[in-house]
Order: C-alpha cells, then structure tokens, then sequence
C-alpha cells in the first residue's frame, strides 16, 4: 500500500467529527433499517429485486433498444454511448445550440462519474447543484464521500462556514436556519435556468420511463421549470417492465435511509408541456462506461443488481471508521471499490480493495443480493494475476505451500519470539514489527504445537471416528484449545483421528488473491483429511470450516483444477464445526452437562465466518447456557473484532480502533469472561485485553464447555 | 384503509382530515383559507389547479377568496403560500399521495409553496404500491408523482429538516362521497 494512502487513512481514523458522526449513524441506521422492514419478508423481497435486475443485466443491449424505442415514440430524445466524453459533448451541444446559460442539477452519480460539472463550467456554463448534500460539496469543492448522503463528512459548524461566503452573512450553526438558507439561494436558480440535469434511478424499457426518487422536492423542480431536461443514466438502472419498479421503490427507501418510501417519486414517460405551453425538450441520455462489458463478466455481472442504496456502507466496519473519502471522489464503500475498478480502472481499486476486512455485514443488507467481499476477492485475484504477487507476500505463501518448511519456521518462532514474550504474548517486537503489536500483545507461539502433544493423548478406542482440522492457529499457539476438543468428543464416544499431513487452510493466500497458492493448500489438505475413515471432519476455527466447506470448491474451481472438485465436495460435506457438532451431540443426548451449578455471566462474539457464512449463532450460546453460565449479549455481538487474518497486520490503523470498539463493548457488559469460537478472534481480543489491563478472560467456548460434560 | 393510510401519512409529516362531502371539503378548504390568512399580498396568496372535484360544482359554490385564484402560472406559484390539488390514488401502507401531474400546472402548485393541499377520494386509497402500478398507465400519464409527506434533507449531519426546495406542510383531505369514493 502506497503511502500516500496510508496518509488518508491515517488523517480519516484521527478525524474525530467524521468518525464520530459516521460511528452514531451507523448505529441509528440499524436499528432504523430494521424498523423501515418491519413486516417485510426482506429474503423474499430481495430475491425479486436481485431477479429482475439480474435478467435485465443479461440483455443490456436489448433494453437499451426497446428503451430507446419507447421514450422516442412518446417524444424523448435518446442518446445512448459507451464514451463518456460522448456524453458531456453531447450534453454540451444541447446545451449550446439552445443557448442554454444556466443549469440545476438534482442529484446524479453518472454525472459525477463523468466530471460533468467542470466540463460545462469550463465551455462557459453556470451549473448549479441543487440536492443540499451536492450543493453543500459543490460550494466546498469537494466530491461526495457517500452516495446517498454525500455531505455526511461535514459538521453544522463547517456547513455553516461554507454558507456563510456565499450568501455574504455570518451565519450560526442552526441546521433548520442552513436549509432555509439553501432553499432561499437555490430558488432563483431553478426559476431562471435553462437546463435541469437529473441522474435516473430506474429506467423501463417497457413504457420508456424513469425514475426519480429523491426527498427534497429538488428532482421535481429539475425536471419542471427549465425548459430542457436532460437525464443521464447508467445503463444498469434498466429494466424491463414497469411492474418491476414497485420491488425496487420496496427495497430502495428502506434500504438507503430506512424509509417506506422517500418524499417524492416521479416516474417520467416522455416530454410534457412547459409551464408557458412549449413542448419540454427531454434528452435521455444512456451511457454505458464499461456497463456491457461488466455484464459480460460471469463474476462481475451481479455487481449490476446494484440499486445505488449505499446500504453496503452504513453497515461497513471500516466506512464508519473512515468514511467515503479514503475509497475515492466518487463512488464510495464496498460497492465503490467494485465500481472504481470497472468504471475508472482496476489499477484504481489497488489500494482500496485492501480496505475490505472481508466480515460479510454488507452481504446480509445488500436489496441486490450482490456477494460484495467475494467481488473483492475477485479484484484481489486479477490484480494479482495482472501485477504478479508483491516479493515479499510470494516468498511467505511459498513457504505456506511447503508444510515442512512452514511447519518448521513456526517451530523455530517459538524460540525466536522467547526474548520478547512474557508468560503467553509477545509484547513488543523490534524495529519494523513492532507496529504488529501496537494496541495488541501477540501470542507467543507454543513450545509444543498440537501436532507433538497429539502423540501423547490417550484416547479410548471408539468405533465412532472423526478428522479434526486444526488449522494453524490451534495448533502452533492453542494447542489447549485442540486438546479440549479431543476431551470433549470423547466424552461422547467418538475417537478423534488428527492427520499429520494436513497443512494451512489456505484463507491468508485466497485472502490476497494468490488463488493458485490456495488452491494447493486446497489440494493437500483433501488428500490429508480423506485419507481416514471417519464420520466428521471437525474444526474449531470458523476461517477454516468455511475453506473447508465453501472455499476449497471455489478456489479449485476458479484456478481450473477441476478434477479436485468431487473430492472436495465429498470433504466440505463431511465438514462441521464444533459447536454445531456439539449441540447435536447434546440433542442426541450422547453429551449431556453438569447440573446445579451457576458460573456466572459470559458474553458472546460472534465471528464473521460463523454467524454470516457458515450462519451458526444460537448453537454456541446455547451451550453455555446448558453449560450453567448466564449468556450477557454485548452491544454489536456480531460486529467484526478486527483481526481479518492479514488484515491487522497490513492495516493496523484501522484494526486497532476496531478492537478498542469491541473491547469497550465487552467491558460494557461486565461480564467476567468472553467467549468466541474463533482462534483468530481468541488472539486479536486476548491481545488487546491484555494491553487494556482489563480483567476479562477471553476463551474459546470449547475450553468453557469442555469440564462442564459430564464423564 | 383509511386508518392505516393516516397513521402512516401522519408519521412522515403530513396532516390528514376526512370528511364526508365534496361540500364539506368545499367548507373545510374556506376554513383553511381564513386560518392562513390567505390574501392578496406576495407570499400570501393561494393557487388551485384544475381537479376533478370541481366539475360540476356551480359557480356560486367554489370557494372565493382574496388572494385565491385558479389560474395557474410559474410566477404565482413561485409567490403562493397555498397551493392546492386533487390526487388521484392513496397508498395506505406508505402513507402516500399519488398524482396524475403530467399537467405542469398541477406540479407547480404542488412544489412551490410553502404548503401544499390535496384532496383524495377516500376510496381511492390502495393498499400498497402494487396496487397502484396495476392501475397506472405511463402511456397517458406522463408525470406520474408519489408524495409522501413534506419535502425532507437529512443532508447536515443526519439531522432531520423538514422544507428543503419543496412544501413545508402537505395537508391531506379525504373525502368519502365522491366518485370512485366509498358512497
């Protein structure tokens, strides 16, 4: 990551005002947007949505025509072009073979997309944007940093600033005072300009209509006073009958800013009469700036399901933490990255797909269904293939793909780290690896990994046998955690086999595009954990059930090496985690746990992978609850702990304030232990608890269940 | 229908009356007149767009008022208090008006003052939007607008103003015994 970038992020996570209005926005949000759909069946709803955008994205091409046909037959001007220089040209002859002077603008992303608004000042035109967030940058010169609330980066008191100059008055930070100011200063302007400029939220081949959704009445004037209007629209935002916009103008309100329904909506089919009985001129202008292309893409098409909510963003760990300007001027957040590197260029979203922590909020609230963090993985993967993998970065994934070798080094860090560890973390590391554990002690690693105890375990002989997958985490630095597991599964009568052969999961190397790596790593370990006859494959740390299960197809599949794919299928359905085996094993009643005794409260995290991929969260708490402890939810229980593998090393600036939130949210609750099913979040929260000072014991549920079995 | 149409339609804002008659809406809208003081000076007047409702009332029955006037242009809607119009469909699950405004007249008045009040047959109000989409046809109506609410920002720092370039105030009139209204 270049420095420069570094920089930005820097500036943005120390920016108190963003990250504390970004931080009670996305907390108001959810609550709100859970309200907005109260009563909705949101799967269903979205499962529409996601379908006919999805079958329009398939015939670009033929809606655009049928689109184009319709809106002229009723009057409209079409114009329709993949350069968007075309489009500015075109705008820009409009514009001056009507004499046009003066332009209001309602608020349109492919008009920022293009750089509009400096192209028609440059030819000598005034252009005025009249959504207030717009207006609010525009006076600023600055670009939106979100898409539905493109001021949000702003306080009162600098709004107030900006207002202030233009209207020539000192003028207090009063927000009911500022809006009527705006609505005073833009009126004149909508009065007199010859030219209103509006983007289109859906657009229906069918009728040949558009769609405008907005809620200050701006869009309606745009479209009104002027004489000419002109819509600029993605070709993404087509679809194919009119009936399909009322699924849209469900999701779309309720998603952006948990309304039922914005202000306004106007549906626009052909010019209407001028106030003074002209005939409106109305330009429809379809531009496509690499759409087709993206919809020709088998991975990237679902990114056109896009409905331009931003729901993605409010949700993101890392945009409330850094807010829009970090991922660039135009579009912002998860669905931005995807869009800047189609839209801009992949070599744009170099630094920005880095952002993505990969915890899945976004796919739980997208109204497109779009896999947002598999699409990232996806620019990871070209930009890899493109640009070849950082020395550096090739070097460690080598040395992860030669498990003796790997293995070994793990082995030798255990010495190695000894000089700076005290009891179980290292605390400090020299020189440039100190930053690695700034806010957060890291484990030393064990003197003797899981693989070595594994020998000495005594295990009784069961007919019934399951595969444990330690992964690389429980096995070089909790190995207690892999011995619980054993305890436990024996006391129901199942032998576990641990097979010497198996290596790292492969989620570091997927994680930064290096599919080939991990698709050997994928390749090992099916042939390692298959190699046994048992009934389960069974892992403890959610990262690597879900490589397991989901990814080893995936990545096999991607990188061409196909004749893997039975084999891993055969493994992911073997494949379970522990506290799903675990609650069937109780409900079996082949497990059942000690009576009559009250541990106390324990507060649960719920890790990415386990709740959002693997969707496993009732399981674990209630067996801590059969366990005997009283389980204390956390505020933002399944908030990423911001550890995202590599991610707390390559990012520790945005890291490290997320735990300091997740701490704060566990302390919050007083409970004395907390318990998570994840290694990973075991070490980034155990890390930062031990830098706080806080006396709060941080363990893997399996360690919590394990001497409350009875036998 | 009508119950659920008015907690929504007053939860984002709007003020909803119902009466029986189109004479009693006739009354309420005189009322209405007086109680703003509608006249004859800029920013004081109001403005009606041609509506349904109308036809067929005598002469002597509409409403006079100083400052009131039915003919609609871009300069007495830009200095009008009050503009008033009718509104075809009500959506009860959303709480929202939806217009035929393919008539510019019928959106200047619905945008530009500072208040705006529709009349609604009481029966016309749908359950949701699908309802409503089965009975819109883009063909003949070409500016079709749903309005829920007053015009709303949220675009300094989240906070909640209501007014930005639209109307401060939607009052909503619904009248039971009109045509197409439950008789």
């Amino acid at each position: 990551m270049n420095k420069e970038f570094k920089a930005k992020i820097d500036r943005a996570v120390n920016n108190a005002n963003l990250t504390g209005a970004l931080g009670k926005f996305s907390e108001a949000y959810k609550v709100n947007r859970a309200k907005a759909y109260e009563g909705i069946d949101f799967e269903e709803l979205r499962g529409r949505v996601a379908c006919i955008k999805s079958e329009a994205a398939a015939d670009l091409d033929g809606l655009a025509e049928e689109f184009r046909k319709n809106a002229e037959a009723l009057g409209a001007k079409v114009f329709r072009t993949s350069d968007p220089h075309q489009v500015k040209e075109y705008i820009l002859k409009v514009a001056q073979e009507a004499g046009v002077k003066t332009v209001v603008k309602s608020k349109s992303m492919a008009t920022e997309e293009i750089h509009l608004n400096p192209y028609l000042v440059k030819n000598g035109i005034s252009v005025a944007e009249t959504d207030l967030g717009e207006w609010i940058i525009q006076l600023a010169g600055q670009t939106p940093s979100h898409m539905v609330m493109p001021a949000i980066h702003l306080t009162k008191e600098e709004v107030a600033e900006l207002f202030s100059k233009e209207v020539e008055e000192r003028l207090a930070a009063d927000i009911p005072r500022l809006v009527k100011v705006a609505r005073n200063e833009l009126r004149p302007k909508f009065l007199a300009a010859d030219m209103g400029i509006s983007g289109g939220n859906i657009a229906v081949a069918e009728t040949g209509s558009i769609v405008l959704v907005t809620n200050e009445g701006n869009a309606r004037l745009v479209t009104t006073l002027p004489r000419i209007h002109v819509a600029v629209i993605g070709v993404e935002k087509l679809i194919k009958e009119f009936a399909g916009v009322a699924p849209i103008l469900e999701a779309l309100p309720r998603s952006a800013t948990a309304q039922l329904l914005t202000s306004y909506v106007s549906i626009i089919s052909g010019p209407t009469q001028n106030d003074d009985g002209s005939p409106k001129e109305l330009h429809i202008v379809l531009m496509d700036n690499r759409r087709s292309e993206m919809a020709r893409d088998p991975k990237f098409k679902q990114a056109l399901q896009c409905i331009r909510c931003g729901s993605c963003l409010n949700v993101c760990p890392i945009f409330r933490l850094v807010g829009g300007h970090v991922f660039g001027d135009i579009y912002t957040g998860g669905i931005g990255t995807i869009l800047t590197a189609w839209f801009d260029e992949l070599k744009k979203s170099e630094d920005i797909q880095g952002l993505c922590i990969q915890c899945g909020n976004c796919t739980q609230v997208c109204p497109g269904k779009i896999d947002i963090p598999e699409l990232i993985l996806e620019i990871r993967r070209r930009l890899v293939l493109e640009k070849g993998q950082p020395l550096l970065q090739k070097a460690i994934f080598s040395v992860v793909n030669n498990r003796r070798m790997f293995h070994g080094m793990l082995r030798a860090a255990s010495l190695a780290g000894k000089p700076f560890s005290s009891g179980k973390f290292i605390r400090h590391l020299p020189l440039f690896l100190a930053e690695l554990t700034d806010g957060r002690s890291l484990p030393a690693i064990a003197d003797k990994p899981f693989r070595d105890q594994f020998r000495d375990l005594k295990q009784p002989v069961c007919a019934e046998k399951a595969v444990f997958y330690a992964g690389c985490l429980m096995d070089f630095a909790y190995p207690e955690m892999g011995v619980a597991l054993i305890k436990l599964l024996n006391k129901a009568g199942i032998e576990v086999i641990f097979p010497d052969e198996q290596t790292c999961c492969g989620a570091p190397a997927l994680y930064n595009g290096a599919y080939e790596v991990a698709a050997q790593n994928a390749a090992d370990n099916i042939t390692a954990l298959l190699a046994a006859e048992a009934s389960y494959v069974v892992s403890a740390c959610p990262t690597c059930t879900v490589a397991l299960a989901h990814d080893f197809q995936k990545t096999l599949e991607s990188v061409g090496r196909t004749e893997w794919l039975p084999k891993a299928k055969e493994l992911a359905a073997k494949t379970v985690d522990l506290s799903t085996l675990v609650k069937r094993l109780v409900d079996a009643g082949r497990l059942s746990f000690k009576e009559g005794e009250q541990l106390g409260a324990v507060t649960y995290h719920d890790s990415c992978h386990l709740k959002r991929t693997l969707k496993v969260f009732d399981e674990p708490r209630e067996l801590l609850e059969k366990a005997g402890y009283q389980v204390t939810e956390m505020f933002e229980c399944d908030m990423c702990c911001g550890m995202g593998g590599s991610y707390s090393i390559k990012l520790p600036e945005i890291s490290a304030p997320i735990l300091q939130r997740k701490l704060q949210n566990i302390k919050d609750t007083g409970a004395p232990v907390v318990a998570m099913d994840c290694p990973g979040c075991v070490m980034q929260i155990r890390g930062g608890m031990d830098q706080d000072g806080a006396q709060v014991r941080v363990q893997h549920s399996v360690e919590l269940l394990v001497d409350r079995i009875k036998g | 229908m009508f119950e659920a149409f008015k907690t929504r339609a007053e939860g984002v804002g709007a003020e909803v009356h119902r009466v029986a008659t189109r004479e009693e809406a006739l009354l309420f809208i005189r009322w209405f007149l007086e109680t703003e003081r509608i006249n004859e000076s800029p920013g004081s007047g109001a403005l009606w767009a041609k509506s349904a409702l109308l036809d067929g009332v005598p002469e002597s029955e509409i409403p006079r008022h100083p400052g009131l006037s039915h003919d609609v242009s871009r300069d007495r809607a830009a200095q009008a208090k009050l503009g008033i119009s009718e509104a075809q469909w009500g959506v009860a699950d959303t709480g929202s008006l939806v217009l035929d405004q393919g008539a510019p007249e019928q959106r200047l008045v619905s945008s530009l003052p500072t208040i705006h009040l529709a009349l609604l047959p009481t029966g016309n109000i749908l359950a949701g939007k699908t309802q409503v989409f089965a009975k819109m046809n883009p063909a003949t109506s070409k500016y079709i607008a749903f309005i829920t609410g007053p015009s709303r920002t949220a675009d300094i720092e989240r906070v909640l103003t209501i007014g930005v370039h639209g109307p401060e105030r939607l009052v909503i009139v619904c009248i039971d015994d009109v045509e197409g209204g439950t008789r």
